[in-house]
């Protein structure tokens, strides 16, 4: 800040930022607090803000009545396995792009852009219908197989932007001392490029961890991830806010916290790098 | 100098991800285009035969699609609306000196980490429900009639949820962006005697003007195809009211069994995206020229 700040100015937008702030995170934070709660107070008019009798039950019984780490377990292959397998195959095409260009690298680029464009509406019938056939519906392969396509243009454009910013120079000295590609991509590249790769994979995390079109489309219990877990509880019979809020908040608490951590990461990654 | 034997190793690392992405895009483009021109229906297997265009005839005079079509329209426009309207105040605010200032937007971009069924499901029970939801005590304590939400204004309840979702984005983006934005050059404005309005209209918009338009065709993208907040609510109801093309589709898709007519709706929702996908992939190939 090359201005000088008055206080007043500094009150004033302090004031107002913690307000605007604490308004929007504020359905979270009543959630959160709705875990600790029992039903009956989760249900009570007037509600009680912090002065409640605090339990742990909420917590005991989703794992008690519906084995919530096997679904958490499911999201953890679902969204790992794809965000790792994207990597695998991502990292070879992105690094060949950065680094040895053609004239069709950016038609390419823009090509994978595009698919992502496609609605995932538009090709539910037969990806439901060949899965049918298969035997991949409600399989955590077929979840990881289709998540992984379906953030692999992402994943490629991330790694590329990354990549690009790697100083050419520093290849050619490589190249110069006679080290092949192999171990240039092994000695050079990989260590300046580890930044870059943390991110994708942390923001690949977060989008394959809360995406919920094929989760719920896809799979119903056995492979259910959190996304279609949490949907179970939208059925009208009976109202567990309570139960509710402690499955919502185990699933959103790890992905909340890598989140925080990759927030200037992900104004890049979701802007294919045209903010930064 | 890139040597023959490097662009071939080259092009043999960029080919795995070229071919699954092929294969990605084209096998279920060309398997709906196919379902999209028989009579096909799950209940009734074995009775598939060609019927051209007739399911598209169908698809686009079905008064659900114009419905649908309207109700898209109506959610990706309001919520870009507000997130945008909302979201440059808001990231005016933080680029303020704000005590705290780091943790304000841990609290500002949280929504957006939370899976969209969560905050479906939060919102619908413990904020909007009519009687036990917080907003209905917060009406009734100062003295008005609490909403029926999703009885009442069905698809501004979405709407709501889905903005909320959507605002950290906003506000992130264009918060990044005002953060790029030289001080020096507003600093020489308010020197000149501009206020600060007319330093916010001929500075700070005009440096706006395209991280806007990023949000707005990404999240155009996205809202497009918003599902999973209406599957846990309303599921389309009542009626049709908060029944987006994506959710029609899948109606007719997983819970009529109409294979023929999900399709062609399919390509119809692939051909309303492409639109949007025209401006954004030009956009961002400006970007790379760079």
């Amino acid at each position: 800040m090359a201005r000088m700040a008055t206080r007043q100015r500094v009150v004033i937008s302090t004031i107002g930022a913690w307000l605007f702030g604490f308004l929007i995170f504020f359905p979270i934070l009543w959630m959160v607090l709705a875990s600790f709660k029992t039903e009956l107070e989760a249900f009570a008019i007037p509600p009680s803000f912090l002065f409640f009798h605090w339990t742990l039950e909420n917590y005991v019984t989703v794992q008690e009545r519906s084995d919530y780490f096997h679904h958490a377990m499911n999201s953890v292959i679902i969204a790992g396995g794809s965000t790792l397998i994207a990597l695998l195959i991502a990292i070879p095409a992105a690094w060949s792009m950065a680094f040895s260009p053609t004239k069709r690298t950016k038609d390419i680029l823009l090509w994978m852009l595009s698919t992502k464009m496609m609605p995932p509406v538009g090709v539910l019938v037969p990806i439901y219908l060949i899965y049918k056939t298969v035997g991949l519906l409600d399989s955590r392969i077929g979840l990881v197989f289709i998540l992984c396509l379906g953030n692999l243009p992402i994943v490629i454009w991330m790694l590329f932007t990354y990549f690009k910013e790697i100083p050419r120079d520093i290849l050619e000295a490589a190249r110069m001392d006679g080290a092949t590609i192999g171990r240039e991509l092994v000695y050079v590249l990989t260590p300046m490029a580890i930044p870059g790769l943390a991110s994708t994979l942390l923001l690949n995390l977060i989008l394959a961890w809360n995406e919920a079109f094929w989760t719920l489309n896809l799979s119903t219990s056995n492979a259910a991830p959190l996304t279609t877990f949490i949907a179970s509880y939208s059925s009208p019979e009976g109202l567990f806010w309570a139960k509710l809020s402690a499955a919502s908040t185990l699933a959103i608490a790890p992905i909340l916290v890598l989140g925080w951590f990759s927030q200037k990461q992900l104004v890049r990654g979701l802007t294919f790098g045209a903010v930064k | 100098m890139a040597t023959r034997q490097t662009q071939l190793l080259a092009r043999s690392l960029l080919t795995p991800a070229v071919g699954l992405l092929f294969i990605w895009m084209i096998v279920p483009l060309a398997l709906t285009i196919y379902f999209s021109t028989l009579h096909y229906s799950l209940l009734d297997p074995g009775s598939e035969e060609f019927v051209g265009l007739e399911n598209f005839r169908y698809f686009l005079t079905d008064p659900a699609f114009l419905a649908s079509l309207q109700n898209t329209l109506v959610l990706v426009g309001s919520v870009l609306a507000l997130t945008i309207l909302l979201g440059i105040p808001l990231a005016l605010l933080l680029d303020q000196p704000v005590i705290g200032r780091n943790f304000v937007r841990l609290m500002v971009i949280a929504p957006f980490f939370v899976m969209p069924t969560v905050s479906a499901l939060v919102w619908k029970n413990l904020l909007m429900h009519p009687v036990s939801g917080l907003f209905a005590w917060l009406a009734k304590l100062v003295g008005l009639t609490p909403v029926d939400w999703f009885n009442d204004v069905p698809l501004f309840s979405v709407i709501l949820i889905v903005a909320w979702q959507w605002l950290p984005f906003a506000t992130l983006i264009l918060l990044t962006a005002l953060q790029s934005l030289d001080e020096e050059q507003k600093e020489a404005a308010e020197m000149d005697g501009a206020s600060a309005v007319s330093t916010f209209i001929y500075i700070t918009l005009p440096h706006l003007a395209r991280p806007i338009t990023v949000v707005i065709l990404i999240e155009t993208i996205f809202l497009l195809t918003v599902f999973a907040e209406i599957f846990v609510t309303t599921g389309g109801g009542p009626g049709l009211q908060t029944t987006n093309i994506a959710f029609l589709i899948y109606s007719q898709a997983l819970i009529q069994f109409d294979v023929g007519s999900a399709s062609a709706g399919g390509l119809v929702a692939v051909v309303i995206a492409n639109i949007v996908a025209f401006f954004l992939v030009r956009i961002v190939g400006r970007n790379l020229e760079a």
